[in-house]
């Protein structure tokens, strides 16, 4: 199936993800911002749908969007943030940090100007209907062991979690 | 133009693969004026039969039989006043039941209600619905949080921590039912809906019966998770009016107010055709193989027409018995009516090339409607869990037999 | 308009990651410099999915992965936020300055 409108669905979706991004670290409140990265995620849901990766983009709206966001607004309702929000929003460093972030900016730029021909401008042609069966079998062939070891990874954190924040260990 | 309308019907896939708008949008609006049916029969269908198996009547005033009861509920909830709390934070207090609503919708994309009636078929149809559902927890929480007062934030935690905790059940065994879907000729599964149902065609078994009893298990681990996703009895404490004054959605009122209630039923749908499809085989008829032939496929057609022609003649017979006094003449005379429509689908349903088409639509629809019952019978039977009881049964009891119930299908799947 | 390529996704990312690193560096509140992480990752995601149209699945699975660490380091990190909390009652990045207290 051909893909239709791609120029208009790309540009709409990148301006939301972008535009989301900016709100997230511009917000007063941490619940505005939280829901503007929730925007963000999906927004780049989406963009992965684009790419010809569902699978990515199934799993990015299950853990990210509904999994670790949650956990994130959990976490700010837990926290009392009424003091913060008549304060500063910004810290006494603020402008080197921009002035930081501005200079890795300039250099994203000179490296895309620069090496613009660098990559081949192919694309493979990845049928969409068996995209997660490819991905299964590079998932639990070649990655096995990065598979068993990230699922370690992910029991020391739910232990370290529960550690951390229980009333008395 | 008409060409590309046309085009369409010699396919033979679902209109997101054929890559037609037109008819796209046109089952869209179409699965929205049915669940929009399906919510207001929901209503007046929950509150007879629990008053029913309470041995009382239920609403009997406001139609015959209390028929007009879900119409003159929405009348009212559209004429009420909106209230917002005087703190609360009105941009996250508007938008928190559009996020319900709006993720209890989009999961009927991808619902297959034949093999090419769904909207579209996504490669990752199973994945899209448990994520996109996993989305309405951050509706639950920002209602709570937005309405900037003790009872909804409780309840809005307390919701949100049970249909996180019930969601790693649920998913446990939608990728047992998913495992068994490998186990065809090719040896490779799919998370597509309609392949999920097709695998079931092709192995002659519905999942629910297959490596008995396993199915069985990951059927009941699934039906017991999602009454507690949906946040129904006997797993409603954070909304139950007793306990928390209604919850998270407390501050709400008016419109919406019903559109919680709206989501809410949506997504009762909504998992209830999960559990259709990946175990009690889709839009299959029963025993297509056991009781299989002309003359069977005859007889289970004729189902659907005579379901619809008994229900008329059921209300005839109540029309009969309606007392016989002139205050109840527009009553009886509605009744009536309700049952010639009722006689005049089920006619209709009887002509041979509309039962051939809605032969899948019926038995999918017929599966849903048995989860339904099976809803309202568990809230007039079981009593309340207490919220620590509902934690614990979600991940102290059904998350174990969920990882026995997949590993012993893995294993199962391996020896036969 | 030109053909969408893989260098428009790239030129997403980047500013996604910049936007990340400007919200890690300026802002105060320890949630939101926690989800300025979490949009740096996910610029990073992008990156590799937009590659994995040109050489193969790998970069798709590389994703997974990082999705999956991105979801163990938030809530270590939402943790140690919690029991931080507990003891000094302030969200603010400027404050948590002292080693012992």
């Amino acid at each position: 199936m051909a893909p239709v409108a791609t120029t208009f669905f790309f540009y709409f979706l990148s301006a939301l993800t972008v535009l989301s991004g900016v709100l997230v670290i511009t917000r007063k409140n941490p619940v505005h911002s939280a829901l503007a990265l929730i925007m963000s995620l999906l927004g780049q849901a989406a963009l992965y749908l684009m790419l010809y990766a569902p699978f990515v983009a199934g799993v990015q709206i299950i853990l990210y969007a509904g999994g670790i966001m949650v956990l994130f607004l959990f976490v700010i309702m837990l926290v009392n943030i009424e003091k913060s929000l008549k304060e500063d929003q910004f810290n006494k460093q603020w402008l080197v940090g921009m002035a930081a972030a501005v200079a890795l900016g300039a250099l994203f730029v000179f490296v895309y100007i620069k090496g613009k021909g660098l990559f081949p401008d192919r694309t493979i042609q990845m049928p969409e209907q068996s995209n997660t069966q490819q991905v299964a079998v590079l998932l639990y062939g070649n990655y096995m062991f990065a598979f068993e070891i990230a699922s370690l990874l992910l029991l020391v954190a739910v232990i370290g979690a529960v550690v951390m924040a229980k009333k008395r260990i | 133009m008409l060409d590309y309308i046309t085009s369409y019907l010699k396919s033979d896939t679902t209109p997101g693969s054929a890559g037609n708008l037109f008819w796209a949008f046109v089952y869209i609006v179409l699965i929205f004026l049915g669940l929009s049916v399906a919510v207001i029969a929901m209503n007046w269908l929950e509150r007879k039969i629990l008053a029913h198996m309470q041995v009382r009547l239920g609403p009997m005033r406001v139609g015959p039989h209390g028929l007009l009861q879900p119409i003159a509920d929405a009348l009212k909830l559209l004429i009420k006043e909106d209230i917002m709390p005087a703190e609360a934070d009105p941009f996250v207090f508007w938008i928190a039941p559009l996020v319900v609503v709006i993720t209890a919708f989009t999961v009927f994309i991808v619902v297959p209600f034949g093999p090419t009636h769904a909207v579209t078929d996504m490669n990752i149809g199973v994945l899209f619905m448990l994520g996109v559902s996993s989305l309405s927890v951050l509706g639950v929480v920002m209602a709570g949080w937005a309405s900037n007062s003790h009872y909804p934030l409780m309840g809005a935690l307390r919701s949100s921590a049970q249909m996180v905790s019930y969601e790693i059940a649920m998913g446990l065994a939608v990728v047992s039912a998913v495992l068994m879907t490998s186990l065809n000729k090719e040896g490779t599964g799919t998370l597509s809906m309609i392949g999920i149902v097709q695998a079931q065609q092709a192995q002659h078994v519905w999942f629910v019966f297959k490596f008995f009893p396993l199915g069985l298990i990951a059927f009941f681990i699934f039906a017991v998770a999602m009454v507690a996703e949906t946040n129904r009895a006997p797993f409603d404490l954070p909304e139950a009016e007793s306990e928390l004054t209604a919850g998270f959605h407390t501050e709400y009122s008016g419109f919406r107010w019903s559109l919680f209630f709206l989501a809410e039923y949506s997504a009762m749908i909504a998992v209830s055709s999960i559990a259709v499809t990946l175990w009690l085989g889709g839009w299959m008829r029963p025993f297509p193989n056991a009781l299989g032939g002309e003359t069977w496929d005859l007889v289970f057609s004729l189902i659907p027409g005579l379901i619809f022609l008994f229900l008329g003649a059921i209300t005839f017979y109540s029309t009969s018995r309606m007392p016989k006094h002139p205050y109840f003449r527009v009553q009886t005379l509605g009744l009536g009516g309700f049952g010639a429509v009722l006689a005049l689908i089920g006619l209709l349903l009887l002509i041979p090339p509309v039962r051939d088409r809605v032969q899948d639509i019926f038995w999918f629809c017929a599966k849903v409607a048995f989860s339904m019952y099976m809803y309202i019978w568990y809230r007039g039977t079981f009593p309340r869990y207490r919220f620590d009881q509902l934690m614990k049964v979600g991940w102290k009891v059904l998350l174990p037999m969920g990882i026995g119930v997949l590993i012993l299908t893995a294993i199962a799947g391996v020896l036969f | 308009m030109a053909p969408i390529t893989t260098l428009h996704y790239l030129v997403v990312a980047a500013a996604l990651f910049v936007l990340g690193v400007i919200g890690v560096l300026t802002r105060r509140n320890v949630v939101i410099v926690l989800m300025s992480i979490e949009l740096i990752l996910n610029a990073v995601n992008l990156n590799l999915v937009a590659f994995s149209r040109i050489w193969g699945l790998h970069g798709q699975v590389f994703a997974i992965f990082v999705i999956t660490d991105a979801a163990a380091e938030a809530a270590v990190g939402l943790g140690i936020l919690i029991a931080f909390f507990r003891n000094k009652e302030t969200v603010n990045v400027d404050e948590i300055d002292l080693l012992k207290w």
